[in-house]
């Protein structure tokens, strides 16, 4: 049994799987539920003056007959009074001692700023995520992610909230910006444990077609809403890894956006989070799933041999590079194995139309394309498409030459080897 | 055109294959590859755009689904419920080869289809007139789908029919747990929603009006006259009451009322699909007790696996290695004598007895070549009407397809053989040479 246990910028759980701060915890009834069912960690439903919602609040990206790929919302922080909530953080500590409970807060004086952290920590908060990310809504009214997008901002009160706080406090980040770094540095230098990320992204779901209104439809009209569920997951993954890989940049990062599943979470902790939330697939799925997160992630790490989470965390980072240091010389080409293709020649096609025109009828009159590899250029495009998993593999040419990146071209003039499919 | 009578016993079955709702459609549709150059497509015979057709259902373009369907197959409604998918498209499905269910092919066609009869959505027009009339012997799918396609290139059609209704045995034939009587005829008033199809119910060609004077009326004749009556047993007794050629017996029902409550036992002899057919509908119809006598093993049966398999489910008691030699009663059968068979079909001396009031004969059916035979040039073939590959026979002027042409297939290759033949007429006529 691997150790799970985790430790974000001094708030530990025990193990990596927080709730994201969003309705699966927007009570402490719930988030008990939560526990039992085995979260480590939870990120309350961001508290600040309770505001009210408009009905009609999600929308979701439903493909090829999969609903809700990804998900939006125009919701906006807490409505439910803070002495209550307050009232319930206690009651969670007091059950739940061993579980994480971060407060997520969102105000916008100074002054208020100091009163909510001092009734969070009182209340028996391990930590505070500042919510300088909501995309919609609170935006409008200074906050949110009108924060987040000011470094200078970010950074004065990210450095308020430190000086008043006697736990650590994680700044959630914001991905509607064009370079996730400079957000993270101000975050850090305004004195903060840690950073999360990402909040929503800023979207327009979908159009009601008959309506000619966007949705969700309130009435009439409709606004801009937040994205997130599995569609975002590669674009939370960048961020994360830019974050981790960042010289500068030395805080611990609870990676959010997209995560459904352990393989979800390894991918996040891989590239450098110590710990991850969830939201969207809480909501579609329910608590439950974590029972399957917690033993992949322990089965994962046991055939991996890995024994704790610092192991793990970062261990892809070293190999995210700059395009310029790929090997320009690494060549593979498909390979199609006949014994499993069903023949529905989806390859063919896809190469065909998509890509370098290199897969071909074959000549035996079979279903099985074959691959003409003196013009593959191993684009995995064919692999991509393929609904057989293992038909298509991209195998690696032998008698290659020395490898050779673009950038040790530029300087010094290695050999790169002759293109192909560029017919 | 009479109705149908209300009182049918064919009302009593409820459909086989029940249809999707639009999430069983929805669901199935998006399980389907959307492969290239799709193997389901080439089973087809009338080589529907499968692929496409089920990716606008996933869509939710159903109107264009249903528009590929029928640019295709006009009769795609009926092929959907009465195709036996098993053996044609999705028995092609690439997901057969990985062991995973093959896509319900018929049952996304029927989805799309059936919203096409019932929403009247047209997609086709008649062509410009030619001037050029052609005539169609027989009011069955290979006809219909003749006569359609002819009207697209402009040509005035007729059809003569000799029964009261057209649909062939779609209407008269085709087991009513897979498309009843009126769902044929709605669809026949479908494909006669084109326009300017004449049609002469009653008339029987060779009788009520001579090939000369067709000949002298029309540009061209196409022949879809379908099999004829069903073959019969010489052997005592086959006088009896109770006893009926199968094809003949499924038309009485569906198409009227037939009263089995005094049947306790019945019979049915042969190992095709007619017969499988007839053993399921006595069942459906309220018989005790159905036995099918067949000469060979089950293994030889030529019904299809997949029928067969379901008429034992429902109780068929099959009879193998047996062939009736004497129909036992005075003016109403009781019973049927049978001879035991080897493996070689010769008798082995037993003989046994089978209780029935009521005998089927689904041992064939006439053929009607002899209808054509004796004009100069059209050839016959063991009864079939020779034709070559685009439906012309040898007599020129004279196509045909369907049936009577390749021996007994099913509806699809009935209505893709009309298409093809409507094709060839269109050439023929407006005097293009075949390229
Ligand atoms: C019992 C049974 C069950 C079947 N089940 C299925 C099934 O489940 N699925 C499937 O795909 N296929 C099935 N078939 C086969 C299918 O019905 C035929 O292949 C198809 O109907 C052939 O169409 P057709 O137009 O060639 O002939 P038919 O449908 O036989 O139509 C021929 C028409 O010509 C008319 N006619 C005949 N002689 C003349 C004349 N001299 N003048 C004018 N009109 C004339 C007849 O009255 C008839 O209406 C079944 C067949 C039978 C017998
Ligand atoms: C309905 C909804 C409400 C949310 N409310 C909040 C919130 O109050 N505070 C916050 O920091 N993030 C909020 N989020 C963002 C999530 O916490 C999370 O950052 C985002 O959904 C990405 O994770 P996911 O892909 O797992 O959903 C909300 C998300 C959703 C879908
Ligand atoms: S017409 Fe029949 S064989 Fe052709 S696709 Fe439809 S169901 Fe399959
Ligand atoms: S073979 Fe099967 S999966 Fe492929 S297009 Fe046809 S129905 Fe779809």
């Amino acid at each position: 049994m691997a150790d799970l246990r985790s430790n974000t910028g001094g708030i530990r759980s025990p193990n990596p799987f927080w709730l994201a701060s969003a309705p699966p915890t927007n009570s402490g009834d719930q988030i008990m539920r939560a526990f039992d069912a085995g979260w480590g960690g939870a990120v309350w439903k961001t508290l600040g003056q309770p505001i009210q919602n408009v009905s009609s609040r999600f929308g979701a990206l439903n493909f090829r007959g999969t609903r809700a790929v990804g998900f939006n919302n125009i919701e906006l922080i807490t409505d439910r009074p803070l002495d209550v909530n307050f009232r319930e953080i206690a009651e969670v500590k007091r059950r739940y001692p061993d579980n994480a409970v971060i407060v997520s807060l969102m105000v916008e004086t100074e002054e208020e700023w100091r009163e909510i952290i001092k009734r969070s920590i009182d209340a028996g908060a391990d930590g505070l995520e500042l919510n300088f990310g909501c995309p919609h809504g609170m935006c409008e009214r200074g906050m949110g992610s009108a924060v987040g997008q000011e470094p200078k901002i970010n950074e004065r009160i990210t450095s308020w909230a430190v000086g008043y706080s006697t736990v650590p406090v994680l700044v959630k980040l914001t991905p509607n910006v064009s370079d996730i770094l400079p957000h993270g540095r101000a975050a850090q230098r305004g004195g903060a444990h840690g950073v999360s990320l990402i909040n929503t992204i800023k979207s327009i779901i979908g159009v009601d077609i008959d309506r000619f209104v966007p949705v969700p439809r309130v009435g009439d009209l409709s606004t801009n809403g937040g994205y997130c569920g599995a569609a975002v997951k590669p674009i939370a993954l960048h961020m994360v890894a830019q974050l981790a890989r960042d010289r500068e940049f030395q805080l611990p990062i609870s990676g959010i956006g997209g995560i459904s599943n352990w393989r979800d979470a390894v991918e996040f902790i891989l590239l450098g989070s110590s710990s991850v939330q969830v939201c969207t697939e809480v909501m579609l799925r329910g608590y439950r799933i974590v029972e399957d997160m917690i033993e992949g992630l322990n089965t994962y790490m046991d055939q991996k041999g890995i024994a704790n989470l610092d192991q793990m965390v970062g261990r892809a980072i070293p190999r995210y590079s700059e395009w310029g240091n790929l090997d320009l010389n690494y060549d593979t080409v498909a390979k199609i194995d006949s014994s499993t293709c069903i023949g529905c020649q989806l390859c063919m096609v896809a190469c065909m139309d998509g890509a370098h025109q290199c897969i071909h009828p074959n000549p035996d009159g079979s279903r099985v394309p074959t691959v003409d590899e003196s013009e593959c250029v191993g684009c995995n495009l064919c692999q991509i498409v393929c609904p057989v998993p293992g038909c298509i593999t991209l195998e690696e040419v032998q008698d290659r030459l020395p490898p050779a990146s673009w950038n040790q071209h530029v300087e010094h003039g290695a050999k790169l080897r002759p293109k192909k499919g560029v017919h | 055109m009479p109705h149908l009578p209300e009182q049918r016993s064919e009302t009593v079955f409820e459909d086989f294959k029940p249809p999707f709702d639009d999430q069983q459609a929805a669901i199935e549709a998006n399980r389907c590859l959307y492969c290239h150059d799709a193997p389901c497509q080439h089973a087809c015979p009338t080589h529907i755009d499968i692929a496409g057709f089920i990716r606008k259902i996933a869509t939710g373009n159903v109107r264009g689904a249903a528009r590929t369907i029928l640019d295709s197959n006009i009769l795609g409604m009926s092929c959907a419920r009465v195709c036996p998918v098993e053996v044609l498209c999705a028995g092609e499905c690439v997901h057969n080869v990985q062991d995973v269910p093959p896509i319900a092919i018929g049952k996304l066609q029927r989805y799309a289809t059936d919203q096409a009869l019932a929403g009247g959505w047209q997609f086709h027009e008649a062509g410009a007139p030619s001037g050029k009339k052609v005539a169609l012997v027989g009011g069955g799918p290979a006809s219909l789908a003749c006569a359609h396609r002819l009207r697209r290139y402009g040509h005035a059609v007729t059809i003569f029919e000799s029964r009261e209704r057209l649909g062939g045995l779609n209407t008269n034939g085709v087991a009513p747990y897979k498309l009843r009587a009126d769902a044929a005829l709605a669809e026949v008033d479908y494909v006669l929603a084109i326009g300017g199809i004449e049609v002469r119910t009653g008339v029987s060609v060779g009788k009520d009006v001579s090939w000369a004077e067709l000949e002298r009326d029309y540009a061209a004749i196409f022949i879809g006259v379908g099999l004829g009556a069903d073959s019969v047993m010489k052997i005592p007794g086959a006088q009896h009451a109770g006893i009926h050629g199968a094809v003949a017996f499924i038309e009485s029902f569906k198409t009227g009322s037939v009263d089995l409550s005094r049947v306790q036992h019945a019979v049915v002899v042969g190992g095709g699909n007619t017969a499988v057919d007839c053993v399921r509908e006595l069942i459906g119809l309220g018989v005790p007790s159905v036995q099918m006598v067949y000469r060979g093993e089950e293994a030889g049966m030529s019904g299809y696996a997949h029928e067969w398999d379901e008429a034992k489910i429902e109780g068929a008691q099959p009879v193998w290695r047996a062939v009736p030699v004497a129909f036992e009663g005075t003016n109403q059968v009781t019973a049927v004598r049978c001879a035991a068979l080897d493996a070689n079909k010769k008798p082995t001396g037993t003989e046994f007895t089978l209780p029935a009031e009521l005998v089927l004969l689904a041992i064939g059916q006439a053929r009607l070549g002899d209808l054509v035979g004796a004009l100069p040039g059209i050839q016959l073939d063991n009864g079939r009407v020779v034709v070559d590959e685009h439906g012309a026979t040898g007599r020129p002027g004279y196509f045909a397809g369907g049936d009577c042409a390749n021996g007994g297939k099913e509806v699809v290759n009935a209505v893709a053989e009309g298409t093809a033949a409507a094709h060839a007429i269109h050439q023929k006529i407006e005097g293009v040479t075949h390229g």
